[in-house]
């Protein structure tokens, strides 16, 4: 049984065990995207990065894909690990600024400002929608096509499939759409309502429409968090 | 041909072939690589034979297409026999007069002769000519001298007595710790122990196991695997037979790109004959080892030369790379122990086991063991193919060999490694090339690709160019590299359209950053290369882009114009005809003018401009 | 033009298997000079592979295609040999000379035009191939001349 060390922890697992597993089993909370205990593992969305620090030089690699070794030191949150992540949800929040799945991981883990000009597309690849067609439902009516940043999700030759069963499974499983911001600022990027005391969702809603980590009003009155006292940022003007 | 049942027999055969040969029949070797042959050596070779025909000496004097001699500058080039005299850019025309010199007493043919610029004289022999005189053609001497398409010329230069000695005088262990001592390194890009990944791989106990070579030479600018593909197939296919030996495998794929036809048909041709004579296939000459190899040809797409995605390629799927680890020498092809190695890679291993592992080791630094073979390209006198050894400086690369750059311009960068690698700039030219010392210079070895570039290269275009290739080769599978490629090459277009804020230059570094540590693989982990370097060595370039709109080396297109300098211009009308915009106007004999909002920059007037009155500002 | 290519006879001649997806594909490029829809969904069936799958490879790979290719095709390197002494002005001229606004077929189906990343002759860079004939050392004033070889007669006087 290999016994691996993550954030100082021993811990002794089945062989076969990925180091999310593993880290998830200790509590230690890792953030992901593509993942689904249901589907076999991707490795795309990038954002489960664990540091490996063993070996000749430490490396950033992926705990839902990455085997639980005998030997194996890895930490969850180390500077380069956070790092890593604010600027993948940087990305990751100019690309689908209107996904609330993205906008809550985004806060959470620190994003304070998006400096890309905003995309607005509905999907981030993440591959969950094509693998339950075809690993739960047994279906493949849908898959990838194309390469690079033309690639896309879809049926073979044209929108519609002549397989779909029409199960749902897709929509239900999709992290971008399972969540849209409703509120007042959908369409910038990072509302940044919440930064001030009364969300200016609540003008709108009945109550506040996001929850973002962490609450802010108290970290804003701390001096723990004074690097959250940011405006809403929008992206710089070109030169005319 | 009979088949080898021995290594008797082998060497029976092999003396066969070199007695067949009198050496001092006269030769002549024509080079048929794709470079010469786009140059015309097809037609050179008809008018060769022809000629010969005509006087009579087809009989006597020997004509044979060789592979690649490397030097495609000067194609088409050839070799006479046996004085080894070099010719170049040689013309279907020349064909009487180099007959001719066969039988008069052997006189060369002054003017088909290296001319050396800086001296202005005549070099007869090829080792003479300065390009091949410093190199050491250890991988490509045989290139000029065999026919790729006969297995008997191979035999005839000592071929196959590697795979003897391995297969009948030593084990697979010793055969894996000559590899080991040789310090042999990946010459794929990432130079990773070949000993230490055949060890690995030895250690798994499941089976089959197979052997892959990397054929899929996707680096632009670099051609040396189809060179030595199509000049000298059999050194890589001893090379994995041998290594079948030392690895347990069986089966063995060679993945060639798409791009490159002649080097699928030579190798087919070349396994063919080596099935033929039971070099492949069951109890090779008798040792009980099996061994097949299959060649599976590419689609295109760049990506597929990283191993697990090649690996995907040939089990019928996209090119899409897997999580390493594990590695493919733990769980490769099928799901089975695989090595995967590169074209030079295989070549080498022959080489070992003839000359032994401490000669190949005294060669190079301490680190990078061997010689590495570079495509010297873009803006120098001696393009080519240029195998040196580890450890030798850029100046020595580009004053000795290259013949420094062309129309007295200055050196500015060398890109060494393809898109993966980086910039280094002139004042860096004193950098022995080794493996170690191009990496913390923020570049990597690479496959070899080493573009020269002058001040007339704009380095922002330069680091634009490479992310649009990268961004369109990218499988797009994993977040960072698909989108992040995409945002880097939008940041350097607007930058190069005089558009960038300095802002720019810090959000291009972070997402750098990020790509690199986060991509799934080596494409998206080494993507920012390119713009890392050039941001480091030379962030002036960029500050003028973003600061002054001002693009120094007057590339971009957005921040140029186009003018014609009165005083020099004598009207001669040229440039109006090839300006497919009609933006020149001007009456004959008197001087023309540029209309800037019909420009379109194509630079068609500044090519064709005799008084050098176009001026680009 | 030579008889149509037989889809069924081709397929005869490879395994059943997965890993025959790349090579069949190939040949089918090569002898219908695209891939038609129903010929992937045959291929899909007989070699048991989802047509999802088999779409992703079709459209993942630069050599094959899903629409016709013109008569002949052109191929301009951009490897960077090619781009540091010019290829990209040779691109635009062949742009404009084929009334084309991005890499494509013309209208006329003569002529498809692709960019490649490194053809392997960096020494004589520029490069382009026009079906199997390669041209080094191109500049843009060569591309009219070039063309020409290629153009229908009527087309290459209206060309002109």
């Amino acid at each position: 049984m290999p016994k691996l060390t993550i954030n100082g922890i021993e811990v002794e697992v089945e062989r076969g065990t990925t180091v999310l597993e593993a880290a998830r089993f200790l509590g230690l909370p890792i953030p992901t995207l593509c993942h689904d205990d249901g589907l076999t593992p991707y490795g795309a969305c990038r954002l489960c990065l664990v540091e490996v620090t063993n070996g000749p030089r430490s490396k950033l690699q992926a705990a839902c894909t990455l085997p639980a070794d005998d030997g194996l030191v890895v930490q969850t949150h180390s500077a380069r690990v956070e790092r890593a992540r604010q600027l993948l949800l940087e990305l990751y929040v100019a690309t689908t600024p209107q996904s609330k799945t993205i906008q809550d991981l985004a806060s959470r883990y620190g994003v304070t400002r998006v400096r890309l000009t905003p995309e607005f597309e509905d999907c981030i690849q993440c591959g969950k929608c094509v693998r339950i067609c075809r690993e739960q439902m047994m279906a493949g009516a849908i898959g990838f096509a194309y390469r690079g940043n033309r690639r896309k999700v879809m049926a073979p030759f044209r929108p519609q499939s002549d397989i779909c069963r029409q199960c749902g499974a897709c929509m239900y499983i999709c992290p971008v759409c399972e969540l849209r911001c409703h509120g007042a600022e959908a369409e910038t990027t990072l509302c940044s309502g919440c930064l001030n005391f009364a969300p200016a969702c609540l003008d709108y809603h009945d109550h506040a429409m996001c929850f973002l980590d962490p609450c802010v009003a108290c970290e804003l009155a701390g001096p723990l968090r004074q690097d959250l006292v940011w405006p809403a940022v929008k992206p710089p003007e070109s030169p005319k | 041909m009979p088949r080898l049942q021995s290594l008797e027999d082998l060497e029976a055969r092999r003396a066969a072939c070199v007695g067949a040969r009198d050496p001092a029949k006269p030769c002549l070797a024509l080079c048929a690589g794709s470079g010469c042959t786009a140059s015309g050596a097809p037609e050179v070779l008809e008018a060769l034979r022809e000629s010969l025909k005509r006087a009579g000496l087809e009989e006597t004097v020997e004509l044979k297409s060789t592979g690649c001699h490397g030097f495609c500058e000067k194609g088409p080039v050839m070799l006479t026999w046996p004085e080894g005299t070099f010719y170049n850019q040689v013309a279907a025309r020349d064909a009487k007069e180099i007959v001719a010199s066969v039988s008069n007493g052997r006189r060369p043919v002054e003017r088909l002769l290296y001319r050396d610029p800086t001296s202005g004289e005549r070099v007869q022999r090829e080792e003479d000519v300065p390009f091949y005189r410093f190199q050491q053609r250890v991988l490509f001497g045989n290139n000029g001298r065999i026919d790729p398409k006969n297995i008997d010329d191979y035999l005839g230069v000592g071929g196959y007595a590697a795979l003897g000695k391995a297969l009948t005088g030593s084990t697979p262990e010793q055969v894996v710790d000559w590899v080991k001592r040789a310090g042999l390194r990946g010459r794929g890009g990432a130079g990773f122990p070949t000993g230490k990944k055949w060890e690995v791989m030895r250690a798994q106990p499941a089976t089959p196991k197979y052997l892959i070579c990397n054929a899929d030479e996707g680096d632009p600018g670099a051609f040396m695997d189809r060179s030595l593909l199509e000049g000298n197939p059999h050194s890589v296919i001893e090379g994995m037979i041998i290594g079948a030996f030392a690895l347990g495998a069986r089966e063995g794929y060679i993945y060639v790109r798409a791009e490159y036809p002649l080097a699928v048909e030579h190798f087919r041709v070349a396994l063919a004959q080596a099935e033929e004579c039971g070099l492949l296939g069951e109890s090779i000459l008798g040792s009980g080892l099996d061994f097949r190899i299959r060649l599976v040809q590419g689609a295109g797409a760049f990506v597929c030369g990283e191993e697990t995605a090649l690996i995907a390629s040939i089990e019928g799927h996209v090119g899409e790379p897997l999580p390493r680890p594990p590695f493919p020498a733990q769980k490769g092809l099928w799901g089975k122990p695989t090595v995967i190695n590169n074209v030079k890679t295989w070549a080498s291993v022959p080489v070992i086991v003839n000359r032994g592992p401490e000669w190949y080791a005294a060669i190079g630094t301490t680190g990078s063991k061997g010689t590495m073979v570079f495509s010297l390209v873009g803006k120098i006198n001696n393009t080519g193919l240029v195998e040196v050894p580890m450890g030798i400086t850029l100046r020595e690369m580009i004053y000795k060999i290259g013949g420094g750059i062309p129309n007295g311009r200055a050196l500015k960068a060398v890109q060494i490694g393809g898109p993966s690698g980086g910039c280094i700039p002139a004042s860096l030219i004193d950098l022995p090339i080794d493996y170690e010392a191009l990496t913390e210079a923020g570049s990597m070895m690479g496959s070899g690709g080493m573009v020269v570039m002058d001040e007339t290269n704009c380095m922002v275009d330069v680091a634009r160019y490479f992310m649009e290739f990268l961004e369109e080769e990218s499988c797009g599978k994993c977040f960072p590299c698909r989108k992040g490629t995409q945002r880097m090459r939008e940041i350097l277009t607007r930058i190069s359209q005089g558009q960038g804020a300095e802002d720019d230059l810090k959000l291009l570094e972070d997402l750098g950053w990020m790509v690199r540590e986060t991509s799934l693989c080596g494409l998206g982990q080494t993507a920012p290369n390119p713009v890392l370097t050039t941001l480091r060595y030379f962030r002036d370039e960029y500050l003028a882009h973003v600061r002054e709109r001002r693009c120094p080396a007057k590339v971009c297109k957005q921040l140029i114009t186009y003018s014609i300098e009165p005083t020099l211009c004598d009207g001669c009308h040229a440039c109006v005809h090839v300006c497919t915009t009609e933006a020149i106007l001007g009456e004959k004999k008197a001087a023309h003018t540029i209309d800037a909002a019909k420009c379109i920059k194509c630079g068609a007037c500044l090519e064709v401009c005799q008084p050098k009155a176009v001026l680009v500002t | 033009m030579g008889e149509t290519p037989n889809l069924q006879e081709l397929l005869r001649d490879w395994p059943d298997r997965p890993d025959s997806l790349i090579p069949v594909l190939q040949e089918i490029q090569d002898q219908f000079h695209y891939l038609p829809e129903p010929a992937l969904r045959e291929v899909a069936g007989h070699l048991r592979v989802p047509l999802s799958e088999v779409f992703h490879v079709a459209t993942f790979y630069n050599c094959f295609s899903l629409e016709p290719v013109g008569r002949h095709l052109v191929q301009v390197c951009l490897g960077t040999a090619c781009h540091v002494r010019g290829a990209p002005r040779v691109l635009d001229r062949l742009l404009r000379d084929l009334r084309l606004g991005t890499p494509g077929t013309t209208a006329d189906f003569e002529f498809t035009l692709r960019t490649v990343r490194c053809m392997g002759c960096c020494g004589l860079a520029p490069v382009a191939r026009v079906d199997a004939n390669t041209y080094p050392h191109l500049t843009q004033a060569k591309v009219p001349g070039l063309l020409k070889k290629y153009r229908r007669k009527e087309q290459a006087q209206a060309a002109d």
